[in-house]
């Protein structure tokens, strides 16, 4: 070893190699669990308005709602697959903020809340977690369009498809970037590693996220890789990439609306992995955490919970209050209840539609069992 | 009229799309500056820009999903999959994405998409190069999957396919590309699509056949004739969805049928082809129906590629069974 030049040594050190990756990935926080700032300089770079603060803490509050009153519902069979939301408010909420309506949302199934807050109606999403097709058109209340996709179940195929719209906005020469979300399971995906390679090649106009909520339903964070930070793949793929506090929505949002500014700035992609938890069970569908983390893990991860410091903060700086909160979740009750009796009104799917929806323009046999159904009045 | 080849056609094909209609983009691996593989592309960056026609980096996932996103700043995407037997790789973007999309969004959104890809045998290929897999992907609900046999065929198919709404897999036989040559009309024209087309009149059997399947059919009937069998063929040209009117017309007329394909027997769209026969025209069928198919197994080594695949004399033997069946 000691006839090595000093850089093949180094080189070949590999050893050396992993520490240096465990420490080139520091997390950024501007807003700790208790409050307080840690950093002033990055909240001025931040450039929140207290009405941003207000909408984001609303934001945060709306997706919460939705996710209590969400697992009510699946508890009571009137609604279909949910994905519990609660921890992740932060990662969800306050990265979305960052974007705008040209933007376009590439989410995974847990990301409904980003979706809403982009125009899609809270009874289309219900409609479409009870599998209803109306639910899937993405247009507003008032018909203008949405720009998302239906939430993805295939891990990583988001990703893939947001280098395809990213590659379209430069082309187009768009001020707008696709963004997707992922989850910590969803960077083991070959999709995940595609997509992100192929924005990076084309210096498209795409910010990824992979918010690191601990677990991939039950297969914990450590199983999924053995890189110490997710953000390592995104600088496998040439991407400037960053790891935040999931729960800091101001260090989220941020991160985000700088990797906005790269991405339209003709200068390629950027990789966010938001490190936070998912609080609750995977699904809806009878996932029980207790067999695989313990409630001391949980419950400390709940006093971390994004919520708890936003508000501190709100009500230190004077702009938010219990009153303000609990008038605000009032009216977002009231909103889900008369949005929940749309979704309930809706009629029944045809199998015609079914089959005209399959092609625009149908085969002979797909034409009779059109004719034949509607014959039917199915 | 011009005689051209196969892939000829296709290129002109690609060439008059890109003139046509700016939204037309071209992509897949070493499609660019290279010209695609088999010269699928050639000239076609330097004469439209790496704009409307580029690589990609090595990733057939990551192709397919170039495909669906750029449809959303309503472009029409020509993608290339390098070779048929690579699909695996991209099966999800195509039977999981791009196939159901146009459903999921309840009708309101499109998916104009064309994904062309060489397949087929003869050629001596590595593994994974020349398998027919046409009948995995034509059990897809929601695209469509083109097979043209000859290079009018082959141009008019591929513009239909480009102006298309629905995704269409649009296979080209990789032995037929420099080694079938026909006349092909000038300019731009459409050949519809879901319609199968009679490429040889007969009186006696029908040969049913797609693809790289319809020239052996052609040149078994040939001497099926100096034997005295006048044999119809068929050429189903899109084989998802079937054209079940054009399959009736030539089996009510003849009343025996010999179904030839490439892909092995339990593979391939032989078998859906005869389930609709037997549910609709078993009444006019004079003997049982016949089938030429490759051996049920995985695609062979290149050595053995000749014993292994369809030949004329597999299909005049069946015919002759079929001919003469009392």
């Amino acid at each position: 070893m000691s006839n090595l030049t000093a850089t093949n040594q180094q080189i070949l050190d590999f050893q050396a190699q992993l520490e240096a990756q465990d420490t080139s990935f520091p997390m950024l926080s501007v807003l700790n669990n208790d409050g307080q700032i840690v950093d002033e300089e990055a909240l001025k770079r931040a450039d929140l308005s207290d009405e941003d603060l207000v909408n984001i803490i609303k934001r945060m509050l709306l997706s919460r709602q939705l996710d209590i009153r969400s697992t009510k519902l699946a508890k009571q069979g009137r609604f279909g697959f949910f994905a519990p939301t609660a921890g992740q408010e932060a990662s969800q909420m306050a990265s979305s903020y960052a974007f705008n309506d040209d933007d376009w949302l590439m989410p995974g199934y847990r990301d409904i809340p980003e979706i809403v807050v982009k125009g899609w109606p809270i009874w289309k999403a219900i409609l479409w977690s009870r599998g209803h097709a109306l639910g899937n058109e993405f247009t507003t209340e008032d018909g203008k369009p949405v720009n998302a996709w239906i939430p993805q179940i295939i891990i990583g195929a988001q990703y893939v498809e947001a280098a395809g719209i990213a590659l379209g906005l430069k082309k187009r020469n768009k001020d707008a970037v696709a963004y997707a979300y992922t989850g910590d399971g969803g960077t083991s995906q070959g999709d995940f590693y595609e997509g992100m390679n192929f924005a990076g090649a084309y210096k498209a106009n795409a910010v990824f996220f992979a918010q690191n909520n601990g677990y991939a339903i039950s297969t914990p964070r450590s199983l999924q890789t053995a890189a110490t930070h997710l953000a390592a793949k995104g600088w496998a793929a040439g991407l400037p990439s960053i790891v935040v506090d999931g729960n800091d929505p101001i260090a989220v949002y941020l991160a985000a609306k700088e990797a906005r500014a790269w991405a339209t700035s003709g200068k390629g992609p950027v990789f966010i992995e938001t490190l936070t938890d998912r609080l609750e069970p995977h699904s809806t569908a009878g996932d029980d955490p207790l067999r695989y983390r313990t409630q001391a893990d949980i419950d400390a991860w709940w006093q971390k919970e994004p919520l708890i410091r936003m508000r501190k903060f709100m009500t230190e700086k004077g702009i938010w209050s219990e009153e303000q909160e609990s008038s605000y979740i009032d009216e977002v009750n009231a909103l889900i209840d008369e949005q929940i009796k749309i979704a309930d009104k809706v009629d029944k799917q045809k199998i015609s539609n079914f089959i005209k929806h399959t092609l625009e323009v149908p085969g002979q046999a797909m034409t009779e069992q059109i004719s034949k159904f509607e014959s039917e009045g199915k | 009229m011009a005689v051209k080849s196969y892939i000829d056609a296709i290129r002109e094909a690609m060439d008059l799309a890109l003139k046509k209609d700016n939204d037309v983009v071209i992509f897949g691996e070493d499609v660019g500056e290279n010209g695609g593989v088999f010269r699928a592309t050639d000239g076609l960056q330097a004469k439209y820009g790496e704009e409307r026609v580029f690589n990609t980096p090595l990733a057939e996932s990551g192709i397919g999903g170039l495909a669906i996103g750029l449809t959303t700043q309503n472009y029409r995407p020509i993608m290339e999959i390098q070779f048929f037997g690579f699909v695996f790789e991209v099966m999800d973007s195509i039977a999981g994405q791009m196939a159901r999309n146009r459903f999921r969004f309840n009708g309101t959104r499109q998916m104009p998409i064309v994904v062309r890809s060489p397949y087929g045998g003869g050629t001596k290929t590595p593994e994974m190069h020349a398998d027919n897999l046409e009948g995995m992907v034509a059990q897809i609900p929601g695209i469509r999957v083109v097979m043209p046999a000859n290079p009018a065929d082959a141009k008019g198919l591929l513009m239909s396919s480009i102006e298309s709404n629905d995704p269409v897999v649009f296979l080209e036989n990789l032995h037929l590309y420099r080694s079938l040559k026909g006349e092909v009309p000038e300019g731009y024209y459409t050949t519809p699509l879901d319609t199968a087309a009679v490429a040889r009149e007969g009186e006696d059997v029908s040969i049913i056949s797609y693809g790289g399947g319809v020239p052996v059919a052609l040149k078994a009937a040939d001497a099926l004739a100096k034997n005295g069998v006048s044999a119809e063929v068929l050429d189903l040209r899109t084989v998802s969805p079937l054209d079940i009117k054009s399959i009736g017309d030539t089996v009510t007329k003849t009343g025996r049928v010999v179904i030839v394909q490439e892909a092995q027997r339990m593979a391939g769209i032989g078998a859906n082809v005869m389930g609709e026969i037997s549910e609709r025209f078993i009444l006019s069928l004079k003997a049982p129906i016949g089938r030429v198919a490759a051996p049920d197994s995985v695609y062979p080594f290149g050595q053995a590629e000749n014993d292994w695949m369809i030949k004329p004399d597999d299909v005049v033997a069946k015919v002759m069974e079929v001919v003469n069946y009392d």
